[in-house]
């Protein structure tokens, strides 16, 4: 089974303890940070395998490019800390199982346009900045063949993604796609971090939808009409895996003329939307939940935000009602810059 | 041309008259496992005028009739056992008053629960109805036909317990009213006599129901959905015990179907809540989920699957989608809040038997007094093996539902014969008697309850 390259050395060596030292949901100073590390290195549990909440944060603050976030996830399972009820977790298990027949595979040359389990928002994906790209997951019944499973750290269960993964994997290469853009960086985040930490091959190259927006509105620079308005960006906790691509939200802003809203919670300091804690059985949760998503959208309105954009369908779900009820309105990154370009958004 | 169809059109019009086969065709039909049955005549009154005019033409011909509303029962209770005359009651659709103070409307039963709907949302936002799952072209008469539930099965019970009046054309074709309207002008109380529980739920056999006085209730500003799960299926009547103790949900259902995956051996426990403003919903949320249920969370053996999440009404099944073709029928049956369990396992063995994914549903009714429990079988309509199969599994189910005491509700015609087959001699006897005092010549709906 593959394992997770997780070098102790580098906490050993570390004179930040990031990881846990800047996370957001656990009061933890460094001296803390450094013994509660250096037990999850030594295979020993710690408190913070019941306090954290998932977020993915910590992979992002880790300066070393270790994993502390994988790892905590797979001791969480290894204890049986596992952060959700166990209903939710077999329930979550079972989404991910096909159950509508088998995808047909049909070559793709070309880049691919993955539309991952959300086949139901391919009429995001059309107009300009879509059109010399194929998709791939567009039938709804199919989807869970391409479902990257990366989901499953929520539910701290790092062997189903081991078990499954690498199905998905083939059904995607069957395509004998060679790039790959992923409409949801979570898919992304399973390609390019997720995979080569465990050492699982990945044969197709993958492209960010945001850097893959950026290229292409470059190509239609002229035609872009600025839009002016004020925007606030509700970073999922994917992004977290691939934070060398989040500075192509600011240069898409700039590109389609919107400014982007002065925020307490942004880029690294960003606010998850709060799905998966909701259910979790740390005493508490619900409200939690309840509580940071509140913060998060009064620092929207704070800040005078008039639009906020998404780029995962899961914080769409949660949070585009409760912004759009003060007065915010929620699109997809994607549609916005199709509105910049003169298109309609979906 | 026949006698009967020329006194027909003469009653309706020849627009609202038809014995032609392709029109009859139509109406030998439902949407369950039931063979085609035809019809001679069909007509659609458009007032109790005309309606009585028909029911006394069929009862000097002695002729079947039967009458049908939306026709979405599913097990054959508006197909003519015996030819004859089936009453499409549709037209009879008016909004005959709506009294918002004294929340209740007056309605013809013909009326779609998808037209009161619109129609209150439209003109009197902060009133509603118990809207059943149904389509939204199931009528009010046709429900109360069958003592259907609603949306608001949890607070207020059975829709025939939200009835403050009736009208009804007797067999004999003359007009009888219950309740306040029977004394005076108003249509606001059905208590006390004169009321007479005799044409709720008896599939038309004793009477056609023509006007109803409906309750209405609050209808808050904003409501919501919200879920939660457990696996062990002993765990969902103490769920819906706790919940009901706090009297806060509007419609309170437990789910468990083997397709889609994540809903398979788990039971999901829809909780309705409404609030005037955000402040009231997260009273609720909080009571509900931090509270009553927070036993489960902690241990890890329950959990919220989501919150907040908007629902349409009226929520319908999606289960006929389960196989190719499009068909489904249920048996539900009113079985006490504590069979959920059983009622679950046994279901998902007769599903497990006949090669159908299992769907089951549990409605409360009341503060847990009871459940409308439903066993869902899908089959292709093309393909007459999984129509057998779905009739078996409706006819062991019928038996089951026997067998754990339960009642079948809206038997089809098989399990009518099984519940008379248990009645209670007294009550068997006294059904005898009402029924050939109301219908001497036995033309209402029949085969339907034929206790006679
Ligand atoms: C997907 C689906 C979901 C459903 N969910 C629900 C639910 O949640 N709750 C629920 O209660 N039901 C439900 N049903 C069952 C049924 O559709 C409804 O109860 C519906 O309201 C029945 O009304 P109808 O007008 O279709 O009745 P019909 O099928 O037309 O008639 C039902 C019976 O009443 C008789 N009848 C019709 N009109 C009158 C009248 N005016 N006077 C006297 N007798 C009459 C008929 O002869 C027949 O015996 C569901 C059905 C489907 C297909
Ligand atoms: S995971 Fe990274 S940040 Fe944390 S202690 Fe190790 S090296 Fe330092
Ligand atoms: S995933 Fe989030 S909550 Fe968990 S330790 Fe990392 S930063 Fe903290």
């Amino acid at each position: 089974m593959y394992e997770l390259k997780f070098d102790p050395d580098l906490c050993l060596a570390c004179d930040s303890n990031a990881c846990l030292v800047k996370c957001q949901h656990m009061d933890i100073d460094q001296e803390t940070a450094r013994t509660e590390i250096l037990k999850l290195c030594d295979g020993e549990s710690s408190f913070v395998l019941q306090d954290c909440v998932t977020c993915y944060a910590c992979e992002e603050y880790c300066p070393n490019g270790n994993h502390p976030f994988y790892l905590i996830v797979q001791k969480q399972e290894e204890f049986n800390l596992l952060p959700l009820p166990d209903p939710l977790v077999k329930s979550g298990i079972q989404v991910g199982i096909p159950f509508r027949g088998e995808p047909e595979i049909q070559e793709i040359t070309g880049t691919a346009l993955n539309m991952g389990v959300f086949s139901q928002l391919a009429s995001r994906v059309e107009g300009r900045l879509f059109e010399n790209l194929t998709i791939m997951s567009g039938d709804s019944r199919k989807m869970f063949h391409y479902f990257c499973q990366l989901m499953y750290l929520h539910y701290g269960k790092t062997s189903v993604i081991n078990e499954r993964l690498d199905k998905i994997i083939q059904t995607i290469a069957a395509h004998k796609v060679k790039e790959v853009v992923h409409f949801h960086d979570e898919c992304f985040g399973t390609y390019t971090s997720y995979a080569p930490a465990f050492g699982i091959e990945v044969p197709f190259k993958s492209i960010h939808l945001f850097e893959y927006l950026y290229n292409k509105l470059l190509e239609l620079r002229d035609d872009i009409k600025p839009l002016g308005y004020k925007v606030a960006y509700q970073r999922p906790c994917s992004s977290r895996l691939s934070p060398d691509k989040h500075p192509f939200v600011a240069k898409i802003f700039d590109l389609i003329g919107v400014e982007a809203a002065d925020r307490e919670y942004v880029d690294e300091n960003a606010m998850c939307c709060g799905a998966t804690i909701l259910g979790q059985k740390k005493e508490g949760s619900r409200k939690y939940c309840a509580e940071i998503q509140k913060k998060n959208i009064d620092d929207m309105k704070k800040a005078g935000a008039q639009i906020c954009v998404f780029n995962c369908p899961a914080c769409m779900q949660t949070l585009g009602m409760p912004v759009s009820k003060q007065g915010i309105m929620p699109l997809f990154l994607s549609d916005l810059c199709r509105l910049a370009i003169g298109e309609n958004a979906a | 041309m026949s006698s009967i169809y020329q006194a027909l059109v003469k009653i309706v019009g020849a627009d609202y008259a038809s014995d032609r086969k392709e029109e009859l065709f139509t109406y030998s039909k439902d949407l369950g496992t039931s063979e085609p049955l035809w019809p001679e005549y069909v007509v659609a009154p458009k007032t109790t005028e005309e309606l009585q005019e028909i029911v006394r033409l069929a009862n000097e011909k002695k002729v079947a009739i039967v009458p049908l509303g939306g026709g979405m029962t599913l097990a054959g209770l508006a197909l003519p056992q015996q030819g004859g005359i089936t009453i499409d009651l549709k037209r009879m659709d008016r909004i005959i008053e709506v009294n918002e103070q004294s929340r209740y409307m007056v309605v013809e039963a013909g009326i779609s629960h998808g037209k009161i709907t619109s129609y209150l949302h439209k003109h009197h936002p902060n009133l509603m109805h118990s809207e059943p799952g149904a389509p939204p072209a199931a009528t009010v008469g046709g429900n109360l036909a069958i003592h259907g539930q609603g949306d608001l099965a949890h607070p207020y019970g059975f829709n025939s317990d939200m009835v403050n009046g009736l009208e009804v054309v007797l067999p004999t074709g003359e007009i009888a009213r219950f309740g306040s309207c029977a004394v005076g002008s108003g249509w606001f109380t059905m208590h006390p006599l004169p009321d007479i529980g005799l044409f709720l739920g008896w599939n038309g056999t004793t009477g056609i129901i023509t006007k109803v006085s409906m309750k209405l209730y609050p209808n808050k500003k904003i409501r919501e959905n919200n879920l939660f799960v457990v696996e062990k299926e002993e765990f969902v009547p103490d769920v819906l015990f706790e919940i009901s103790h706090l009297g806060m949900a509007e419609d309170l259902i437990a789910t468990s179907s083997e397709i889609p995956p994540m809903m398979n051996r788990l039971h999901y426990v829809s909780i309705m809540i409404s609030g005037d403003s955000e402040e009231e919903m997260e009273f609720k949320r909080h009571l509900t989920f931090d509270v009553q249920l927070s036993k489960y969370i902690r241990s890890g053996v329950g959990g919220i699957a989501s919150v907040s999440q908007e629902r349409s009404r009226p929520q319908v099944s999606k289960s006929s989608d389960w196989k190719k073709g499009g068909g489904f029928e249920y048996v539900g049956a009113i079985v006490p809040v504590t069979s959920y369990p059983e009622c679950y396992r046994r279901g998902a063995e007769i599903s497990g038997r006949h090669d159908i994914p299992y769907t089951v549903l549990g409605r409360v009714i009341g503060s847990c007094h009871s459940m409308m429990f439903s066993w869902s079988y899908a089959f292709n309509r093309a393909d007459d093996l999984t129509v057998k199969h779905a009739r078996d599994a409706l006819h062991e189910t019928d038996e089951l539902v026997m067998e754990i005491n339960g009642t079948i509700w809206k038997p089809a015609i098989f399990g009518q014969k099984l519940m008379m087959d248990r009645m209670d001699p007294g009550a068997l006897r006294l059904m005898k008697e009402v029924k050939k005092l109301l219908d001497p010549n036995g033309i209402m709906n029949p085969g339907n309850w034929e206790v006679i």
